[in-house]
């Protein structure tokens, strides 16, 4: 479904990925790790529009993303939970799922994809009135998710979901993402929290200082002796 | 019934030439014109600023509206009716050369201020570097056509300018709420929360933004027009450059900028305060006038951040209406 091809890219005279390959297929769980600074942001922001590509192309369905504005991405199917949650503090749990249909197509939708996300994070729907600014950070999370899935994407971007979270609440929030997926969305998920991501994941990348340095079936990757060693701790 | 509270106090507004208001009345008819014409331009910049585009610049606008239409009649003897929207025009073109580097580019908050704040200067400076024809510093006379002028907006009757600042005020009112109720205003409250958030749910942020700043930049021109129409001298220190441009921003957080009266109240309560000071210290303390209307504007920062009027009517809705979680 989604093709990232040879890509390079940065910010100004910083070059943060050096050409970087990565497929996610259909109904996929894809997991990027690597430690701080690797670039795994770098990445998604890349794919959803923020970051323009300085080389190689990344490609939606086969068609190129090429020039397309980050609203644009949207609309074609890519939603992005950005990094640090980034819901809207000062409106309320509804209002921010409703910004999340923004677009036209999701606007008409809206009706029937709030209440599939109320249905799947009960909590939002209990505190729908409340401002998301008073939210603890795992139901900011979770509001932050259902509000990228609020516009209808194929593929959704979930940049380090378990920042800042309690170990409890880490937990909690994968069992969401595994039901999330359940629904068929296809998902490409960036963390720091190895064990856990690999364990939900299909396949996965290693990234290193801006390169795909190991890539493989997710279980395979977590055997390996170099990253368990690395990353998970064991 | 709001709307028929509204309609009665239009009509009120309208007839307050026509009352009788002793000795004063054209003391009185003058103050309350300046009013309308700069709570005008008040709610054109609240209209960006209410969402954090902060401008320290809008004397830019102003300037290149009043300057735009003055010139043209003095020297071309083109009617203001052709020059306003040309002088519009001209300051959507600015706001479009100085607005779409800064939004594509991601120059927010303090740095657009003081780009904003650099742009009000290099228009005063401009139009006292071209003396020749803008009279510089000195200032600039519309060319005089008669008491009662239709093609030149020129009327000596302060009653007719009264009516005309009130159209204008209300159409400004009118393009406030019109923006307030419609799907813009949620898009740029989200561009103003977080703008990285709202590029992610797929807010078109530099598109909303342009187009909001063109809109509070025309308006503002044409609150230049008016002002350069009614008072019929211009100069670059009252129209254009950091100072007169403060004095919207100062007004507006005054009012409050959240709310469709806020910008008015805050005017015409900068207005009425700087008269009455003006009045009861005349020469004997300079500067105190500005001392208390210095000390007044931090206080109410400090203690009412929606503004006075802002700030009141939260009070009042609080009391009136059991508390709701959001606003």
């Amino acid at each position: 479904m989604l093709e990232v091809s040879s890509v390079t890219a940065g910010y100004g005279e910083f070059t943060a990925l050096w050409d970087v390959n990565l497929v996610v297929n259909a109904g996929e769980a894809v997991a990027v790790v690597g430690p701080n600074g690797a670039g795994k942001t770098t990445l998604m922001r890349v794919i959803s529009g923020l970051v323009r590509v300085r080389a190689g192309e990344v490609r939606l369905e086969g068609r190129s993303l090429g020039a397309e504005p980050a609203h644009g991405i949207v609309a074609r199917g890519i939603a992005h939970v950005p990094e640090g949650r980034r819901i809207f503090p000062k409106l309320t749990v509804e209002e921010n799922l409703k910004m999340g249909a923004f677009l036209p197509a999701a606007r008409r939708r809206y009706a029937g994809t709030v209440a599939r996300v109320y249905e799947l994070f009960p909590v939002l729907a209990e505190r729908r009135r409340q401002r998301a600014g008073t939210l603890s950070g795992g139901e900011q999370q979770m509001l932050a998710i259902g509000r990228a899935l609020m516009s209808g994407p194929k593929l959704i971007l979930l940049d380090e979901p378990s920042l800042g979270l309690a170990p409890v609440m880490v937990l909690r929030l994968f069992d969401l993402i595994r039901r999330v997926r359940e629904e068929g969305y296809t998902i490409l998920i960036v963390e720091q929290n190895v064990r856990q991501v690999l364990s939900l994941a299909d396949r996965a990348y290693l990234l290193e200082v801006g390169r795909i340095r190991v890539e493989g079936r997710a279980a395979d990757l977590a055997d390996q002796d170099f990253v368990r060693q690395a990353y998970v701790g064991l | 019934m709001k709307r028929l509270l509204a309609l009665v106090g239009v009509a009120l507004l309208a007839l307050v030439p026509w009352l009788p208001l002793g000795p004063a009345r054209l003391y009185i008819l003058h103050v309350l014109v300046l009013v309308l014409i700069w709570a005008f331009v008040g709610t054109a910049w609240a209209l960006m600023g209410r969402f954090g585009l902060v401008s320290l610049g809008h004397g830019a606008f102003l300037g290149l509206g009043a300057y735009t239409t003055t010139l043209l009649w003095n020297f071309l003897g083109v009617s203001p009716w052709i020059g306003t929207p040309l002088a519009a025009g001209l300051a959507v073109l600015l706001a479009l050369v100085l607005g779409y580097p800064c939004f594509r580019f991601r120059v927010v908050g303090h740095y657009f201020a003081l780009v904003t704040l650099a742009l009000g200067e290099v228009i005063r400076l401009l139009i006292i570097a071209e003396r020749d024809w803008t009279g510089g510093s000195l200032g600039l006379t519309l060319k005089d056509a008669g008491a009662f002028n239709l093609a030149a907006i020129q009327f000596a009757d302060k009653r007719i300018f009264y009516l005309v600042a009130l159209a204008v005020w209300l159409v400004g009112l009118w393009v406030w709420w019109w923006v307030d109720r419609s799907m813009t205003r949620s898009a740029l409250e989200a561009i103003g929360e977080d703008e990285t958030a709202a590029a992610s749910v797929g807010i078109p942020v530099t598109g909303f933004k342009l187009r909001i700043t063109l809109l509070s930049a025309g308006l503002t021109a044409v609150g230049g027009v008016l002002y350069a129409q009614y008072v019929t001298y211009i100069n670059p220190g009252t129209l254009a450059g950091i100072g007169v441009s403060l004095q919207i921003v100062f007004a507006v957080v005054l009012g409050g900028m959240y709310t469709l009266l806020g910008p008015t109240v805050g005017t015409a309560l900068t207005i009425a305060l700087a008269e009455y000071l003006r009045v009861a210290f005349g020469v004997r303390f300079l500067g105190m006038a500005d001392t208390i209307y210095g000390l007044a504007l931090v206080l109410i920062i400090i203690f009412l951040p929606a503004g006075l009027y802002g700030g009141l009517r939260e009070l009042v809705l609080r009391r009136a209406a059991p508390p709701r979680a959001a606003t």
